[in-house]
């Protein structure tokens, strides 16, 4: 997935002069997981740099390179760090074009990995997405696969609004089903490593069904997409599993019609469960499937703690209480 | 040394907090004594591609042109002409005028809010016309002055003012918080020191791009302790973009003195000392101080020389904005007392020194820039104001959040009516 992003950028670069890429450690060095690797050789180091250690100065700087007519894509090393430059994000970007009636627009990218499972404690494991959904102006996009990764990634470059971009750091280099104790599998061994070459979009706001199925809608995103399909496996569960992809723009109809046909739903995040994105998810379902639905929507997400370090797969929203939720869902 | 710190025996005082206070409080006289002030033309001008360190005392200094006698001295004089001061006067004026206008307007209930530039005109007035078109302004609240030196139409002013149905942003922002980026203003956040660093990334990206455009961040004295400040500063230090970076310290952020922000730095000026910047003081209140330290400035930039960052010496004579009374907060007197004279005062003397200018044109100026004021006003009044007449529509509430509107935002729009 680390080269499909980093492709991602590479053909943006290539085809555009105004796509410009920088952030801590990204530029000589190529990103702490190499995700801009070469870019800088190959685009020099006015179109790929390294920044100081200042998150407000990376999106501030590239909110006013975007107010220039550039797109520049940038990277917060973790998403842990990213609350520097929240007050960029939220009371800039996300508002230029609608305050200066589109005299001034953010067309930008801020790129972060997100989510835990690799014993990053609490500082290299949040997932701040539903922090990023509350704000209007903004688009937020999570990959759970090379593919989406590049297309999303082009997606979000090519896109006139600024787009949050989550990549989930466990997934970097393998799909994760949430057995954590279980030999890692690479991306080269799944049909979803398959990446074209070139230029190709997974269009914003367009949802995937992953799995089909008639017992139950799970949705999820991001690291959840597999760990979803592997507890609906072990539970042996006929469940249709809904990748969103992008949670803004939501691709709603693809809620309400897999929600009307199976009766059922269950969210599943690793972001915490208070306000997290799922309640909106439940929100959403229950607002539009209300007299379909045969059982209470349920969430499954990481609990209201920090992320913690020694606990993390007792933090982590593992096959177990996927599985447990599934029961409670279909005992209805 | 440190052996004898060691065997130091007597206690130490218990810690305690030091809370800077100003000089003086309601009540109290004025008292600017602290404030040193060099002598106009007493600063010398260095040559733009000085190293930085050869000039690390312009940032305790006061660089001025005009003496007490209104006569242009020094190194720093000499740059415009008689049409241009003449200009400058005019623009002064107009800011003034319309600020007054502007406050009737508010407290007729006509907008909501106001701010005004008492005080303030000579910095953003004289600052604009050493820009060239395509360069880009990263403005606070307190530069309306860039505006009216650029050729922007009053009457789009007040349309914004009155949030009516001819206002450029569509009555979705504060009055006051212009934008128009034909006239090299960028939007105006509301939110304090955030389009500081943007105004970097700006020159940043003039720069990628190869081109010859150059920008100027804007923050107040108060906002100079934000870390947004701090990160323009670094990224400007670094990159050596071809920003400058002004700093308006009118002394006052609402109620707070400027010693809150300033803390034990000498001035705010020698922020920039540390980032390797040149930085330099200018006696904001001299119209002709602020146009050479510009044009230096600017230039410095254009030759891809790097930023310099100014601090604009000057008084905030009026509140803060129509929400707040100052003399909750300082002695009513203050401002008259402010050694650096108000700067219409000092121009219009300049030019009637120069043989340029009479009491006569002045008042005859005066006049006209008023019925200008009126019949713009007049003219934005026909298209509403914020409790009367026309507005933009509650369906272009929803337009503009993204550059196509998604579904949600449709669907809430149909809910509400539209």
């Amino acid at each position: 997935m680390i080269e499909a992003i980093r492709d991602a950028m590479d053909v943006c670069m290539e085809r555009d002069d105004d796509v410009v890429v920088f952030g801590e450690d990204v530029g000589f060095f190529g990103g702490v997981f190499r995700c801009t690797a070469g870019l800088q050789k190959k685009y020099g180091p006015s179109r790929c740099f390294d920044t100081p250690i200042s998150e407000a100065g990376i999106v501030g700087a590239a909110i006013g390179m975007a107010a220039y007519g550039l797109r520049p894509c940038v990277e917060i090393q973790f998403a842990d760090y990213v609350y520097p430059a929240y007050d960029q994000i939220v009371s800039e970007a996300a508002r230029i074009r609608y305050r200066s009636n589109g005299q001034f627009t953010a067309s930008m990218v801020v790129r972060m990995p997100t989510g835990g499972g690799i014993f990053g404690g609490q500082t290299h494991s949040q997932s701040p997405e539903a922090l990023f959904t509350h704000v209007s102006g903004l688009k937020t996009v999570v990959p759970s696969n090379p593919f989406d990764a590049k297309g999303l990634l082009i997606a979000a470059i090519e896109d006139d609004d600024p787009v949050i971009f989550l990549e989930p750091k466990r997934l970097y280099n393998g799909p994760f089903d949430g057995y954590h104790d279980r030999p890692v599998k690479p991306w080269s061994q799944s049909d979803l490593g398959e990446v074209p070459d070139g230029h190709f979009t997974v269009p914003l706001g367009q949802a995937k069904i992953v799995r089909e199925g008639t017992a139950v809608t799970m949705l999820s995103y991001g690291t959840m997409v597999h760990v979803s399909l592997a507890a609906a496996e072990a539970a042996g569960v006929d469940a249709e599993i809904i990748d969103l992809r992008t949670l803004v723009p939501l691709d709603l109809d693809a809620v309400r019609r897999s929600v009307l046909k199976t009766g059922r739903c269950i969210v599943v995040h690793e972001a915490t469960l208070t306000s997290g994105f799922g309640a909106e998810l439940t929100a959403l379902v229950q607002e539009e499937c209300f007299f379909h639905l045969e059982a209470p929507v349920r969430r499954v997400a990481g609990w209201d703690t920090p992320y913690p370090h020694a606990q993390e797969w007792d933090y982590f929203p593992g096959p177990d209480r996927i599985g447990r939720a599934l029961q409670e869902v279909l005992e209805v | 040394m440190s052996e004898e710190i060691g065997t130091e025996t007597a206690p130490a005082d218990p810690l305690s907090l030091h809370v800077p206070e100003p000089a003086v409080r309601p009540g109290d006289t004025p008292d600017f004594s602290t404030v040193r002030i060099a002598r106009a033309g007493e600063v010398p001008r260095p040559p733009v591609d000085v190293p930085p360190d050869d000039i690390r005392d312009l940032a305790f200094s006061i660089i001025r042109v005009l003496n007490r006698d209104a006569v242009a001295v020094g190194p720093w004089a000499g740059l415009l002409s008689a049409d241009e001061l003449r200009d400058g006067l005019r623009h002064m004026m107009t800011l003034r005028a319309f600020d007054a206008r502007m406050m009737i307007a508010q407290r007729q209930g006509k907008t909501s809010f106001y701010m005004q530039n008492l005080g303030e005109e000579a910095i953003a007035c004289a600052f604009q016309k050493a820009l060239e078109p395509g360069d880009m302004n990263f403005p606070t609240y307190r530069q309306a002055g860039l505006l009216i030196a650029a050729g922007y139409p009053l009457v789009d002013m007040m349309n914004q003012i009155y949030s009516n149905e001819r206002d450029p942003l569509k009555g979705r922002q504060l009055p006051i918080m212009y934008s128009s980026r034909d006239h090299g203003f960028f939007s105006i956040s509301g939110n304090l020191a955030t389009q500081f660093i943007q105004a970097v990334g700006w020159g940043m990206a003039s720069a990628i791009k190869g081109d010859r455009k150059i920008s100027a961040g804007w923050i107040g004295d108060g906002s100079t302790a934000e870390s947004d400040f701090h990160a323009g500063l670094v990224f400007a230090s670094t990159y050596k973009a071809p920003v400058v970076l002004n700093i308006v310290n009118n002394q006052w952020a609402i109620s707070t003195f400027q010693g809150i922000a300033r803390g034990g730095s000498g001035t705010f000026a020698a922020r920039g000392l540390g980032f390797g910047i040149p930085s330099l003081r200018v006696d904001g209140n001299d119209y002709l101080a602020v146009y050479a330290v510009a044009r230096w400035a600017i230039e410095r930039a254009r030759r891809n020389l790097g930023p310099t960052l100014i601090e604009h010496v000057t008084y905030r004579v009026g509140a803060h904005s129509t929400s707040d009374d100052p003399s909750a907060y300082r002695p009513k007197t203050e401002s008259d007392a402010w050694p650096l004279g108000d700067p219409v005062l000092r121009l219009k003397n300049h030019l009637i020194e120069l043989d340029e200018w009479s009491e006569e044109r002045h008042t005859q100026a005066e006049a006209e820039i008023r019925d200008e004021i009126i019949t713009a006003q007049k003219e934005a009044e026909t298209h509403g104001t914020l409790h009367s007449g026309q507005h933009p529509s509650v369906r272009d509430m929803f337009e503009g959040v993204y550059a196509e509107m998604p579904p949600h935002l449709r669907r809430q729009r149909q809910q509400a009516g539209y």
